[in-house]
C-alpha cells in the first residue's frame, strides 16, 4: 500500500462527495430529517389512546385519578363503564385499547396499608400499542403517587418513609420518562449510518463503472486495497460526523438522557460504520450498475436496520424463532449497544456480547471487501 | 522489417479473446519499437479496443503473450502498468473534478514527484492549448478539450508505452493538430505509441499500421508498404454524377473495386491493357458523357477497402 496513492484516492472521493448535491443532501440533510421525523412527526408516541374507565368506588380520590388520564393528553376516556360485563363488551368490541378499573375499596386500602392496586386491562392484539399505553399509565400513576406523597406531607407535616402508593403491579422499562422517543432516537444513529451505506457507499464503485472512469483507474498502479480504503475513509468520516450530529441533537434538542461513556459509543459507532460501509462497498463492487447496487444495498442495510433490529419493536417481544433469526441481523447489536449506553449507562464490560457481535461482523465484512475488488474488465 | 524488429518495446504473440461465440481478437501478432506510432485500424467491432485493453492489462486474454518494455503483462500486469499509459475510447476522467485535479490525481497514482508534477502539468497543458482552463470542471470542457486533457493525464508520468484508443474521435481539426504535435514530440523522445484510429489521414501519419478485421490482423506494414501491396492499379474517374458512374463501372470485367471519394470515383483495375478505354465506353453507354479517367494517387483508404474487401467478400 502506498500512502500517496491512498491519499489521492481519499481526496478525490471527498471532492466528489462535496460536489455531488445528492450525496451532500444524504450526508447532511438526512440526519436532520430523520431526527425531525422520528423526534416529532412519526414519533411512536400514540396520543389519545382510547380507554374506558370503570370506577367502582366513585370517591373524590378515584375521580381525581381518572381525570388525570385525559389531562395528560395520552389517553381519551371514551366511555365510563358501570359493570364488569360492560367492560368485557367494550374490550371485545374494540371500543378501547385499555380499561382501568378502580376497585371498590381503593381509598380505604390506600389509607390503611399505604398501597392499593389499580387494575388495568390491555387489548394485546397490538402488543406495541398496548405496551406504550401501559407505559403511559405508569407515568400517570407516578404523577399520582407524587401528588399523594405531597398531600401526605402537607397533611402530616413530615417526611415519611412509607408513603401511599398506587401501583399497577406491572414492570416498567428503563425508559422511565415514558417517552417512546427516548427509546427510538438512539437508534436513529444506526439508521443514518445504514442510509449512508445504502445510498452513498453502494454507488461509489458502480458509478465509476457506469461513467467509464473505472477503465482508466484500473490501468494505473493503484491497488485493490487502496481503492477500497480510498472509497471507505471519506464515507467513514461522513458517517462519524453524522453520528455526532445525531447524538448532539438527541441529547441537546430532544433531551434524551445520555448516561454512558462517549468513548464506548464512538467505538461501537466505528464498528457499525465499518460493517455498513463495507457491505455497501461489497455490493458496489459486485453490481456494476448503480440502480442494482442501490436497490440491493437498501435491502441488506436499511431494511434490517429498521426491521427486526429492535429499532422500533423490542426484540424480546418478538416470537421466539424470529428472536433467534435476529442474531444475524447485525444492526441489532448496535441498537442494543446504543440503547444501553444512552438509557442505562452501560459500560464496555456490560456490552461485551453485542460488541463481540459487531467486531465479528466488521472483521468479516472488511476482509471480504478487501479481497472483492478485481482490477479487470469482464 | 524496420526499427521494431531490433528493439521491440511492445511484443504481442498469438493474442486471443472471445466473448461467448464472438472471436473479438484472434491470434494477433505484432511488434512495436520505441519511437514508433503504431496505428490500429479497421472497421467497427474489428477488435481494436479489445486488443488495447489486453495490452493495458485491464482485460485478461484467453491466450497469447504480451510483453511491454520487457515485462510480461499477463504475468505481472501491475508492474507493466507503471510503464504504460492507457487512454480508453470512452472518456475516462472525472467530470466532477477540475482539469488540475484530474491531472494531479493521476500524477499521484503514478507517484510523480510533486515538483515534476507541477512543471510537467503546466507544460503539457500549454502544449495542449488548455492553459487557462486549470480550474474548469472536466465535464464542462468541449469534446476536443476533454480528449486533450485525457492525453495530458496519460502523459503526466512519462510512460514508456502510450495506448490511445481513438483519441481524436470527435475532435476538431485544430485540436487534432495540437494532439499530433504532442505525439510527434513524444515519438522523438522514444515513447512507443499505439493508437486506434478511424481517421485515414491519421493512419497515413503512423509509422506502421495493423489492419484489423473480424478480430484478426490482416496486414501489418508501413503505409507505403501497404499501398505497394495493394493489388491492381488505381484510376480516378471525375464526373458530375459520381454515384451513377460508380454504379455503371462496378460490375465491369477487370474492375476490382470502385470507391466513392467525394466528387470522384476511385476505380481499382487489374493490369490488363486498355482498361481506361473500356471504362470510358461503359460510362458513355450509361449516359455519362462528362467523365475523365486518369491515374490516381493511392490513399490509405483505397488500400483498406482493397485489402479488407478482398477477403471480406
Ligand atoms: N465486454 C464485451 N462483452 C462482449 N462482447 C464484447 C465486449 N467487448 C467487445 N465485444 C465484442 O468484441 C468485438 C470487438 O469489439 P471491439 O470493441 O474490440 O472493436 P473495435 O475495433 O474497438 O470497434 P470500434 O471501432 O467500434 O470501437 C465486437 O464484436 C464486440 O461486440
Ligand atoms: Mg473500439
Amino acid at each position: 500500500m502506498n500512502l500517496r496513492r491512498l491519499s489521492a484516492m481519499v481526496y478525490k472521493e471527498g471532492l466528489q462527495i462535496l460536489r455531488d448535491p445528492r450525496s451532500l443532501a444524504i450526508a447532511l440533510v438526512m440526519p436532520l430529517m430523520q431526527m425531525a421525523l422520528l423526534g416529532y412527526g412519526v414519533s411512536l408516541d400514540i396520543k389519545h389512546v382510547p380507554i374506558c374507565v370503570y370506577d367502582q368506588e366513585m370517591s373524590q380520590l378515584s375521580r381525581s385519578i381518572t381525570q388525570r388520564f385525559d389531562a395528560a393528553g395520552w389517553f381519551s376516556t371514551v366511555r365510563t363503564l358501570g359493570s364488569q360485563s360492560e367492560l368485557s363488551r367494550a374490550m371485545d368490541g374494540g371500543t378501547c385499547i385499555a380499561a382501568v378499573v378502580v376497585p371498590v375499596d381503593f381509598s380505604r386500602r390506600l389509607a390503611a396499608t399505604g398501597s392499593a392496586p389499580l387494575q388495568a386491562v390491555f387489548d394485546a392484539t397490538d402488543v406495541n400499542t398496548s405496551n406504550i399505553a401501559q407505559g403511559y399509565l405508569l407515568g400517570v400513576l407516578a404523577d399520582v403517587n407524587a401528588r399523594i406523597a405531597a398531600d401526605y406531607r402537607d397533611a402530616h407535616g413530615l417526611r415519611s418513609a412509607s408513603l401511599g402508593q398506587v401501583d399497577l403491579q406491572a414492570s416498567t422499562w428503563f425508559n422511565e420518562t415514558l417517552d417512546s422517543r427516548n427509546f427510538i432516537i438512539p437508534g436513529v444513529v444506526a439508521v443514518i449510518l445504514a442510509l449512508i451505506g445504502a445510498q452513498l457507499t453502494s454507488l461509489t464503485v458502480s458509478r465509476e463503472w457506469e461513467r467509464g472512469t473505472m477503465e482508466q483507474l484500473i490501468s494505473t498502479p493503484v491497488t485493490a486495497l487502496e481503492v477500497m480504503l480510498g472509497k471507505l475513509i471519506p464515507y467513514f468520516a461522513v458517517g462519524m460526523v453524522d453520528a455526532g450530529v445525531c447524538l448532539a441533537l438527541a441529547v441537546y434538542w430532544f433531551d434524551v438522557p445520555f448516561r454512558g461513556a462517549l468513548s464506548t459509543l464512538a467505538v461501537a459507532t466505528a464498528l457499525f460504520s465499518l460493517v455498513i460501509l463495507g457491505i455497501g462497498y461489497l455490493i458496489s463492487v459486485r453490481f456494476r450498475s448503480q440502480l442494482a447496487a442501490s436497490q440491493i444495498a437498501l435491502l441488506v442495510t436499511l431494511m434490517p436496520t429498521t426491521l427486526l433490529s429492535g429499532y422500533t419493536f423490542p426484540i424480546d417481544q418478538m416470537p421466539r424463532p424470529i428472536q433467534l433469526a435476529t442474531l444475524v441481523v447485525y444492526p441489532r447489536y448496535f441498537i442494543t449497544i446504543l440503547r444501553g449506553i444512552f438509557l442505562k449507562g452501560s459500560t464496555l464490560a456490560d456490552l461485551w456480547q453485542p460488541m463481540l457481535g459487531l467486531v465479528a461482523f466488521a472483521a468479516a465484512i472488511v476482509w471480504l471487501a478487501a479481497i472483492a475488488f478485481r482490477k479487470w474488465l469482464d | 522489417m524496420n526499427a521494431a524488429a531490433d528493439a521491440p518495446v511492445v511484443r504481442v504473440r498469438g493474442l486471443s479473446k472471445r466473448f461467448g461465440t464472438v472471436r473479438a481478437v484472434h491470434s494477433v501478432d505484432f511488434d512495436v519499437g520505441s519511437g514508433e506510432i503504431f496505428g490500429l485500424v479497421g472497421p467497427d467491432g474489428a477488435g481494436k479496443t479489445t486488443t488495447m485493453r489486453m495490452l493495458a492489462g485491464v482485460m485478461q486474454p484467453d491466450s497469447g503473450s504480451i510483453s511491454v518494455d520487457g515485462i510480461d503483462v499477463r504475468g505481472d500486469p501491475e508492474l507493466a502498468k507503471r510503464r504504460l499509459s492507457y487512454m480508453p475510447q470512452r472518456f475516462g476522467l472525472y467530470e466532477d473534478l477540475t482539469v488540475r485535479e484530474n491531472i494531479y490525481f493521476y500524477a499521484e497514482l503514478f507517484s510523480v514527484p510533486r515538483r515534476e508534477r507541477t512543471e510537467r502539468g503546466a507544460e503539457l497543458l500549454r502544449a495542449a492549448g488548455l492553459d487557462g482552463f486549470e480550474n474548469r470542471l472536466a465535464g464542462q470542457l468541449s469534446g476536443g478539450m476533454k480528449q486533450k486533457l485525457g492525453l495530458v493525464c496519460a502523459l503526466i508520468h512519462t510512460p514508456r508505452v502510450l495506448l490511445l484508443d481513438e483519441p481524436t474521435t470527435g475532435v476538431d481539426p485544430v485540436s487534432r493538430r495540437d494532439f499530433w504535435a504532442i505525439l510527434y514530440r513524444l515519438r522523438e523522445s522514444g515513447v512507443c505509441i499505439l493508437m486506434a484510429t478511424a481517421y485515414m489521414d491519421e493512419a497515413e501519419r503512423c509509422s506502421r499500421l495493423a489492419l484489423f478485421h473480424a478480430g484478426e490482423v490482416r496486414h501489418c506494414d508501413t503505409p507505403q508498404g501497404l499501398k505497394a501491396a495493394m493489388p491492381g492499379r488505381l484510376l480516378a474517374v471525375r464526373t458530375a454524377r459520381p454515384r451513377a458512374a460508380r454504379a455503371a463501372i462496378a460490375g465491369l470485367a477487370g474492375v476490382l473495386g470502385a470507391l466513392l471519394m467525394g466528387d470522384k470515383v476511385h476505380v481499382r483495375i487489374d493490369g490488363a491493357e486498355g482498361r481506361s478505354a473500356q471504362l470510358l465506353a461503359a460510362l458513355r453507354a450509361a449516359g455519362i458523357d462528362d467523365a475523365t479517367v486518369e491515374p490516381a494517387t493511392v490513399s490509405i483508404e483505397d488500400v483498406f477497402v482493397a485489402l479488407l474487401g478482398e477477403r471480406g467478400s
